[in-house]
């Protein structure tokens, strides 16, 4: 390869690195979001996922792309899902659909709680798992819970009882660098923003009134369910993984062989 | 074997049309690495078709149906994810090729005399790959299909007179809808496809009677001829040299390909944006409407020229002539030699410019204006937006590269080119 072409290469792909990150980016401005701890060859997490999905969101969402023998990818047989994880009237090979209907659902809500399927790779799972540790009592509201991660969003804190409530706590500064200082030193969800009159406020939840989980065991229940929530939407993630692997070793071999047979021929020219 | 090919020969040309297409094609011996991306083109456009014809088996073109046929093809058939994929990677690395072989025209001077049709072929290629990936991006029916459509399909409602009644009958609907689907679909899966593989033959054809250009911007076809072989002294045939070399260079192309549709297939959000699993909603307008990567560079021009005479139409018009310019390239380079190995630092100035700034406004059009903040309230700025400004400072030097080339390349302090090709 020519020097030009390296030169060129290289900055092609520090430029291509250097702008891979926003493109991706859901949350607002000045937002903070921990990372979700999420593994997604663990299968005792992603079955506890889906115990919990069945649960506690698919009676107001949808999963409507997914199909009950999806599950059989986390490590369940089918008989533990038609017996532990659907109604008696369902097949293995529905989809994950509810009674209330979107007409219904627009009428009860201010707007339709939207279809799960691929929302992980809408949001992503570092914004979900914020999102759904980001709830906090506002009085303000329509439904008494604001988010942090999703300000005035329609949707209640369904997990109150296990999750407990929070408040929002504000610290205010002068600047932003110390704004953004305390961020980081919350390690955790946290927002900055500007405040009227050149002030900054941090933003962060804590604790208020204690559910039947600790925190930890929140954070935990939470992750299994992005965990989860990922696995759903894109079912073949880790079949995909594992295949380019053995694609890559493949490729690898036959590039000595082409490489060989290129010199071969070429040698003989002058 | 050969008793077989006596027989078909006998009754239809098949080994001089080979010999003619690629077995007795004769190129220059120097081509580098940049000469890779012609066949590697080729090679992507018949991994869309073909994934294509497999994709159009289980998609439907209808507005309610759309998005689910999609997470149909993606969940429930067999091997549908990776066929999926590879085409939407596919559509990208079109495009990644195409742009490192139009610059490899760029800087060996492979569009000057007499290969000026072949570029023109090659830009019409482009032309009908960008309506080619816009008609194909509407069809997963997401909010960016649906979205990135209507502003496209609104940008012409920007042409005085005329503008609103031709949006309206481009949509076939006076919004993006069913319709508009069911028509994108056919001139993606039918139309332009037959189009492309029209003008790529053309430019094959084009670049066959030329014969190809090289690094050193050397003709060989006007060296004396090598007594033995009877080929010019730097020529050799296509077959097998360069059928051995590109197959090094297909093997390597598909390696990048598989590390982007089996590790990272959405490749963060440039390939596949996040907004477009979220199934299209004519009532939702979403906060940011970006094009995918490739159109970028334009969309960031678009954006920063401003209004002028109550019209929008400035914009419009600087978004077409900054692709229809590459057209009249031949005509605009008055230099003494082609390649870049012989040209000045004037060339090469301006050239690293114009690089610099298609990929400037690339970024800048896939992000925010408000991106980089406000300048101060006073004199130059006015409180504009800082990117707003740098695009616009870009846009110019995008432009100056053109249209200032008659006057550089002419100026510029070239080398001699030689009479033999630079090699190993």
């Amino acid at each position: 390869m020519s020097k030009l072409a390296r030169i060129l290469l290289v900055s092609l792909s520090l430029g291509l690195s250097l702008c891979a990150g926003p493109a991706f980016s859901q949350g607002e401005e000045g937002l903070r979001l921990a990372p979700a701890p999420i593994n997604r060859l663990d299968e005792e997490s992603l079955q506890r996922g889906a115990r919990d999905f069945v649960n506690y969101c698919l009676t107001c969402h949808t999963a409507k792309y997914m199909r009950y023998n999806r599950l059989e990818g986390i490590g369940l047989t089918p008989a533990e899902i038609t017996d532990n994880l659907m109604f008696a009237t369902q097949k293995i090979g529905n989809t994950m659909t509810v009674a209330m209907t979107a007409k219904d659902a627009e009428q009860w809500f201010p707007a339709a709680p939207p279809d799960l399927s691929v929302e992980a790779r809408v949001r992503g799972r570092d914004w979900l798992y914020n999102y759904l540790l980001g709830f906090y009592r506002d009085d303000k509201s329509a439904s008494g819970w604001n988010n942090l991660v999703f300000p005035n969003v329609s949707m209640p804190n369904v997990l109150w009882q296990l999750s407990g409530t929070n408040k929002l706590v504000e610290t205010e500064y002068e600047e932003h660098e110390k704004a953004a200082g305390a961020a980081i030193a919350a390690k955790g969800l946290s927002m900055v923003e500007a405040q009227p009159g050149g002030k900054y406020a941090m933003l962060t939840v804590a604790p208020d009134v204690p559910g039947t989980m600790t925190r930890a065991q929140y954070e935990a229940f939470v992750g299994d369910l992005v965990n989860y929530l990922d696995y759903m939407a894109e079912p073949v993630k880790n079949e995909r993984i594992h295949l380019g692997i053995i694609v890559l070793l493949f490729l690898g071999v036959l590039y000595v062989f082409a490489y060989a047979l290129k010199r071969e021929y070429w040698k003989d020219l002058h | 074997m050969s008793k077989l090919m006596t027989w078909i020969d006998d009754r239809f040309p098949l080994t001089p049309l080979w010999e003619l297409a690629w077995g007795k094609y004769i190129a220059p011996k120097n081509f580098n690495f940049w000469y890779y991306f012609g066949s590697l083109a080729a090679l992507v456009l018949v991994m869309q078709i073909g994934t294509g014809i497999w994709l159009t088996m289980d998609y439907k073109p209808d507005a309610t149906l759309a998005f689910g046929s999609v997470e149909y093809i993606m969940r429930d058939v067999q091997w549908g994810w990776l066929i999926r994929y590879m085409h939407s990677t596919g559509a990208s690395m079109f495009f990644v090729v195409v742009y490192l072989h139009m610059f490899r025209g760029l800087i060996y001077g492979s569009y000057r005399k007499p290969r000026e049709l072949t570029w023109i072929f090659g830009c019409l290629i482009y032309l009908a790959l960008m309506a080619e990936a816009f008609f194909g991006y509407l069809l997963p029916w997401g909010q960016m299909s649906y979205w990135g459509a209507q502003v496209i399909v609104n940008l012409f409602s920007a042409i005085p007179v005329i503008g609103g009644d031709l949006s309206t009958w481009i949509r076939g609907d006076y919004t993006i809808s069913d319709v508009t689907l069911n028509r994108f679909f056919a001139f993606h899966v039918a139309a332009l496809p037959l189009v492309l593989i029209a003008l790529v033959a053309a430019h094959l054809i084009a670049l066959h009677e030329t014969g190809s250009n090289n690094p050193d911007g050397v003709e060989i076809k006007k060296q004396p001829k090598d007594p033995k072989t009877g080929l010019p002294l730097d020529g050799i045939y296509s077959h097998p040299y360069y059928t051995v070399k590109d197959i090094v260079g297909v093997v390597a192309f598909l390696a990048v390909f598989s590390v982007i549709v089996f590790f990272t297939p959405d490749m963060g959000g440039y390939f596949l944006e996040a907004n477009n699993f979220i199934p299209a909603n004519p009532l939702k307008t979403p906060p940011e409407i970006a094009p995918v990567w490739y159109f970028t560079p334009y969309y960031a021009m678009l954006r920063a020229v401003p209004s002028f005479l109550q019209t929008q139409v400035w914009g419009v018009i600087v978004m077409g002539v900054s692709v229809l310019i590459f057209f009249v390239l031949p005509w605009l380079d008055r230099g003494a030699v082609k390649s870049i190995r012989y040209r000045g630092t004037l060339y090469k100035s301006f050239l690293a410019a114009f690089i610099v700034s298609f990929l400037i406004l690339g970024y800048l059009g896939t992000v925010p204006v408000t991106v980089w903040g406000q300048f101060g309230d006073g004199a130059p700025f006015y409180g504009a937006d800082r990117a707003t400004v740098l695009s616009r400072c870009l846009t110019v030097v995008y432009f100056s590269f053109f249209l200032l080339m008659p006057w550089y390349t002419r100026r510029d302090k070239t080398k001699p080119q030689p009479d033999r090709v630079r090699w190993k």
